[in-house]
């Protein structure tokens, strides 16, 4: 009895520190979004007293439906897209020799650990009006003048692909790594198709690891704000250039909380979703399909 | 039979489609024309003029700041996180636990960089860099519990009991047992959340306040409203630096396996 009490104000004693630290600035804040949604906004940008459903009624806005279905379709796309090149080099990357292998990862996790806005601003210079694509395609005749190639939802979608891919890739090879491929042989001897056994054997082998692609790409697509702002134009905006223009154009806190707070619902529902489809797999094997 | 060419196609495709726009940034940066659509001459004058702006180094100290309180505090933090997880593990408060420091990992940054930003202003709290930190330790704490997390799954508990066992009390425990043996573990979520700060924007932006520029906030702001030509210079200077560190970490971690 008293070991047990003492072990209990143990585990107390070291969850406390983590715990209460995120309580107060992750928990407490996050229900503090929904709560100011309801306050009223002060003309110096603050947070009013009272409560009123202004902002809900503003929510309204005849423009949103349109935000909301592009931030849903680009995220979809990007998700779709970075899934697709991601499976075929999981796939090879579990089947080279080990030193092919460990420079295929260092290649792909370079730019991860790379400046984010920096690679943002890579592609802005290839892009650019002037920028050297844009030179060559007028060159060989394949785009006009004219055409722009920045500030599209063509280039966002470039871009969002180009910086989630490794969020795709690092899980799925980390799923094909620890697969048997001797069941694709087997498989073959039976009779199937190299194609029939890579659907059929391989992609449900590598079910967690996809599902963990999918979370990692699809939630952070969702709260895009960096790369529809940087290469992105008015025709491209999604939900998280709203908030970040309520927040610092228009320094309207109640109507930003309101956006977010929609965000949060429309993140956690994929989220509960996979997390529960993925079922009890250890949670200690996350981080490294995470590539951390 | 033939084994199918494509997924090596697509692999070295995609790292093609990885590494031009950084080639295309970095020797851009050696040209002195604006835009880059042609080359003029290579020359060093984006280096020399971004070496002469008083902004830049301001904002990097400040940077550099932020992420040292937030990587000490995140690894003292997250260490002991990461402990409780694995010792308590199945226990209803750790379940409760684990999913307060796996959220904030998956969550769009937006979203912790606007509640935090209410949580402040709702508090009174002056932007500034104490806010900064602040929210970096939050985020950082959750990669550094996960790190260690990883590592604690190869962590013999008897070697605490025969510690015990032998005298040591729970401070010695601590200090000349449990620490030293994690301590590859609590470096590498250190080094984690070091990068993560650093490179951090979207939750700096959002709690900021006049004077505590950060390095990433002086960058978008050049790219939004700047020159061209210093941020490629500027980029290049961070892509030598991350390269090279990466490297430098892989080739011991490689050399560390093949001695043990």
């Amino acid at each position: 009895m008293k070991a047990e009490t003492r072990r209990h104000a143990s585990e107390w004693l070291v969850t406390l520190p983590s715990f209460v630290w995120l309580l107060l600035l992750f928990l407490v804040p996050t229900v503090l979004v929904f709560a100011i949604t309801f306050k009223p906004p002060t003309p110096y940008g603050g947070i009013g007293e009272g409560w009123t459903l202004n902002t809900l009624r503003t929510l309204g806005n005849p423009n949103y439906p349109a935000i909301i279905w592009r931030t849903v379709w680009l995220s979809v796309a990007a998700t779709a897209i970075c899934i697709l090149l991601a499976t075929p080099m999981g796939y090879y990357m579990a089947r080279v020799s080990p030193a092919r292998r460990r420079l295929v990862l260092l290649l792909v996790i370079l730019p991860f650990w790379t400046s984010f806005l920096v690679r943002i601003f890579a592609w802005k210079v290839l892009l650019h009006p002037e920028g050297l694509l844009k030179n060559t395609l007028v060159f060989l005749g394949l785009v006009g003048a004219e055409t722009s190639l920045l500030y599209n939802a063509w280039s966002v979608l470039l871009v969002m692909v180009y910086t989630e891919l490794p969020f795709a890739i690092l899980p799925i090879y980390a799923a094909a790594e620890k697969f048997d491929f001797r069941l694709i042989e087997a498989a073959k001897d039976l009779g199937a198709s190299s194609f029939c056994a890579f659907r059929s054997v391989f992609l449900p082998g590598i079910r967690v690891g996809l599902l963990t692609a999918f979370l990692m790409v699809f939630i952070p697509s969702l709260g895009s704000y960096v790369i529809p702002d940087i290469v992105g134009g008015p025709t491209s905006e999604m939900i998280g250039n709203k908030i970040a223009q309520r927040t610092f154009v228009d320094r309207n806190l109640p109507h930003a909380a309101g956006l977010s707070a929609f965000l949060t619902v429309a993140v956690l529902i994929p989220m509960i979703a996979i997390t529960t489809l993925r079922g009890k797999e250890s949670p200690r094997d996350t981080l490294r399909e995470e590539g951390i | 039979m033939k084994p199918s060419r494509l997924p090596m196609l697509v692999t070295w495709s995609v790292i093609l489609f990885f590494y031009v726009p950084i080639v295309i940034l970095v020797a851009n940066s050696f040209n002195s024309s604006r835009f880059g659509g042609s080359w003029e001459s290579a020359s060093l004058k984006w280096y020399i003029r971004l070496m002469n702006e008083p902004s830049i180094w301001h904002a990097l100290t400040n940077t550099l700041i932020i992420a040292g309180v937030a990587t000490l505090a995140s690894m003292v933090l997250g260490t002991s996180a990461a402990f409780a997880l694995h010792r308590f593990a199945g226990t209803r408060l750790q379940k409760v636990h684990y999913s307060v420091i796996y959220t904030p990992l998956v969550l769009p940054e937006i979203l912790m960089g606007l509640s935090m930003l209410l949580f402040f202003v709702q508090l009174k709290v002056q932007l500034g860099l104490a806010t900064i930190a602040i929210a970096h330790v939050t985020f950082c704490l959750s990669y550094v519990a996960m790190t260690v997390l990883a590592r604690l799954q190869d962590f013999d508990f008897a070697i605490i009991e025969a510690a015990q066992d032998l005298g040591a009390g729970w401070w010695t425990t601590l200090w000349r047992v449990l620490i030293p043996m994690l301590a590859p573990g609590i470096l590498a979520g250190g080094l984690l959340a070091f990068t993560l700060s650093i490179d951090d924007f979207v939750i700096s932006f959002f709690v900021a306040g006049p004077g505590s520029t950060t390095l990433p906030i002086k960058i978008y702001s050049m790219i939004k409203y700047g020159a061209p030509p210093l941020i490629n210079a500027l980029s290049t200077i961070l892509l030598v630096i991350t390269f090279s560190c990466v490297i430098a970490s892989q080739y011991m971690s490689n050399r560390d396996r093949r001695t043990a």
